[in-house]
């Protein structure tokens, strides 16, 4: 089956053509994929591995940015209370923070967008339950609820994934709901109902498709949720491990010693978790203009 | 209205009893508070003592009965770090978070309303694109960190504000609060500029968002057909539709502002109940994140019901359907 055209261009070459249109949307896109590509060969870009006890050298902590080490290496960034160079530390929880946030995204997409397709298509008292729980988890604060799941189940990084996909697969549903729920009265479902598809082939290969723009929108959104929440909840020190430090956990080792002057510990790592989240949230704004049916009619 | 009411006041008792079973397992489940609570050389007939006074050596359905009859009595136990009432220390700690969630509130409001109004007059100029930016920045911020550069900035190097803590409030008319001393003020602006941020960038986004596409409409033209002043029409006539909207997210960025005190409370070392929670989170104080929880589900349950209420009332074509 061959996805119903939209009327022109493609999906994706629609959204591409507008975010280059916009200078600002296409640098924060090139940053974006520049951080992705950090994070994943983190390994290798990093001057020394953070978490191998071997390599640091607790001589070199609290060095400010610039100083170079016991052992000859120039800390770019400075290093933490446990001599590690804060460049590398950053990296690698750049990749913990994007690994968690991702995922999270990934999960309540599918989750949520299941339930609003569902929703939509068979109506009647599953509509209604599923609405129902969606009004319910929205009338929350993510965070709130968030933290008392934390609470409940502890530490854990699938437990902060379980706790993000919780509170963001409502944004989902509603999303695809709304848009399916236009799709569903179209005559091209009536015929494919007609030419007796099984209903899950009717949702996931007829109708996703045309609810497409919108779900793209709200996922880019919520991956920065996800990443923006993950790190609050670490840095209230309920979120991930301490042995898998996300940018969260690195701002609040540097929470302790800010007052001291040991300004860099929390400085770069913040900077570049803001430059993260903003990045991803210029493109989700741009594709919300260029995608957005309503505006662009 | 008053069925409509009635029907959610019962949905909110049933969702309030499943919160309250929900949160007490699995307040039960994070951790032993004995172990807190206790010396680590106490004895095993002292923690067997230590147990029963606190009912933990029951069975856990007992437990969750006996805390359910309580509450109903509107006894949720007393704290076993404070050993008072877990809703006194609740309640003590209430009006520092309200004190800066309505600041915050109204500071985001006093902002994001002209800025928004300013932007939205003026699509696609500089002005429009700077404060769309802006705005996208303001919401981009982690909370946390933007609290620890703020402390940075004013505190550490400008020595212009305090750090932490409340200060002295003063007292008037027989309420102690924050607002009736220079010390009160002094150290409730850096918190409440913190936690207004990101709210601030939502009203500027949905204000101008409400601009544009009310100034199109035919009433505006019409309007201007009259002579009205732009300043008036902008000012009186647009700003009353665009103020439906505004006002529903109110209610749901109160909450939010609520829940957000929790990180700007903990940074800013402010005395009120979000702190209170991560305290008792780290303390295993269960009866304090219990009797928490439960204030905080029913403060939602009540700002949503009051939202519903309200958009219905503004908005004349909402209540003429529900009629």
């Amino acid at each position: 089956m061959t996805l119903l055209r939209l009327p022109g261009e493609s999906l994706i070459a629609r959204a591409g053509r507008g975010i280059a249109a916009s200078p600002k949307a296409a640098i924060a896109l090139v940053i974006c994929v520049l951080l992705v590509l950090a994070a994943i060969f983190a390994p290798v870009l990093a001057p020394q591995n953070p978490y191998d006890l071997k390599e640091i050298d607790i001589f070199d902590a609290k060095l400010p940015p610039g100083s170079v080490g016991y052992n000859g290496m120039t800390y770019l960034l400075g290093t933490d209370t446990q001599g590690r160079d804060m460049l590398s530390a950053m990296l690698y929880g750049l990749r913990t923070s994007l690994a968690v946030g991702v995922t999270a995204g990934v999960i309540a997409l599918t989750i949520g967008t299941t339930l609003g397709l569902a929703a939509a298509y068979f109506g009647k008292w599953l509509d209604t339950l599923i609405m129902r729980l969606v009004d319910l988890m929205l009338g929350f604060p993510k965070i709130l609820v968030a933290l008392m799941i934390m609470v409940a189940f502890g530490q854990g990084t699938w437990k902060v994934i379980l706790a993000l996909v919780f509170v963001q697969w409502a944004f989902f549903a509603r999303t695809v709901r709304a848009a399916a729920m236009v799709e569903t009265g179209k005559d091209y479902v009536e015929a494919a109902r007609c030419l007796g598809l099984s209903s899950p082939r009717i949702l996931f290969h007829h109708l996703l498709p045309n609810c497409l723009p919108p779900l793209i929108i709200v996922g880019t959104i919520q991956v920065a949720h996800a990443i923006a929440a993950e790190a609050t909840l670490s840095f209230l020190g309920i979120g991930l491990p301490i042995t898998e430090p996300s940018l969260g956990l690195l701002i609040a080792n540097g929470y302790h010693v800010l007052l001291a002057g040991l300004y860099w510990m929390s400085v770069f790592p913040g900077l570049l978790l803001l430059t993260l989240i903003f990045s991803i949230n210029v493109v989700g704004d741009r594709l919300r203009a260029v995608l957005n049916p309503r505006l662009a009619a | 209205m008053t069925t409509f009411v009635i029907r959610r006041l019962m949905q909110a008792v049933m969702v309030l009893f499943a919160t309250s079973l929900i949160v007490f397992v699995a307040v039960y489940a994070i951790g032993d508070p004995l172990e807190i609570l206790l010396p680590s050389d106490a004895s095993e007939a002292e923690r067997a003592q230590v147990a029963r006074s606190l009912g933990l050596d029951l069975p856990l359905p007992v437990q969750y009965g006996r805390f359910l009859w309580a509450a109903l009595h509107g006894d949720f136990g007393n704290s076993f770090v404070y050993n008072r009432p877990a809703m006194e220390v609740i309640f003590e700690r209430l009006p520092a978070t309200l004190e800066l969630t309505i600041t915050a509130l109204l500071m985001s409001l006093l902002i994001g309303l002209p800025m928004g109004l300013w932007a939205g007059n003026r699509p696609g100029t500089m002005v429009d694109e700077s404060v769309m930016t802006g705005s996208i920045l303001g919401f981009s911020l982690p909370h946390f960190w933007q609290g620890m550069m703020l402390i940075m900035i004013f505190a550490v190097w400008l020595g212009w504000l305090p750090s932490t803590g409340r200060g002295e409030p003063g007292t008037i008319f027989g309420i102690t609060t924050s607002f009736a001393s220079w010390d009160g003020i002094r150290h409730l602006i850096l918190p409440a500029i913190n936690l207004s941020l990101g709210n601030m960038a939502v009203i500027i986004r949905l204000t101008r968002t409400g601009v544009q596409e009310t100034l199109p409409l035919d009433f505006v033209k019409f309007a201007r057909a009259r002579g009205l002043s732009e300043r008036r029409i902008l000012l009186v006539h647009v700003m009353k539709i665009i103020l439906i909207p505004i006002v529903t997210v109110i209610g749901i960025e109160f909450g939010t502002l609520v829940a957000f005190a929790v990180v700007t409370e903990t940074i800013f070392a402010w005395p009120g109940v979000g702190k209170l929670i991560i305290d008792s989170i780290n303390a295993l104080d269960r009866p304090v994140v219990v009797a928490y929880i439960l204030v905080m589900v029913t403060l939602f349950i009540a700002i949503n019901l009051a939202v519903d209420v309200a958009y219905s009332l503004l908005d004349p074509r909402i209540r003429s359907r529900a009629a």
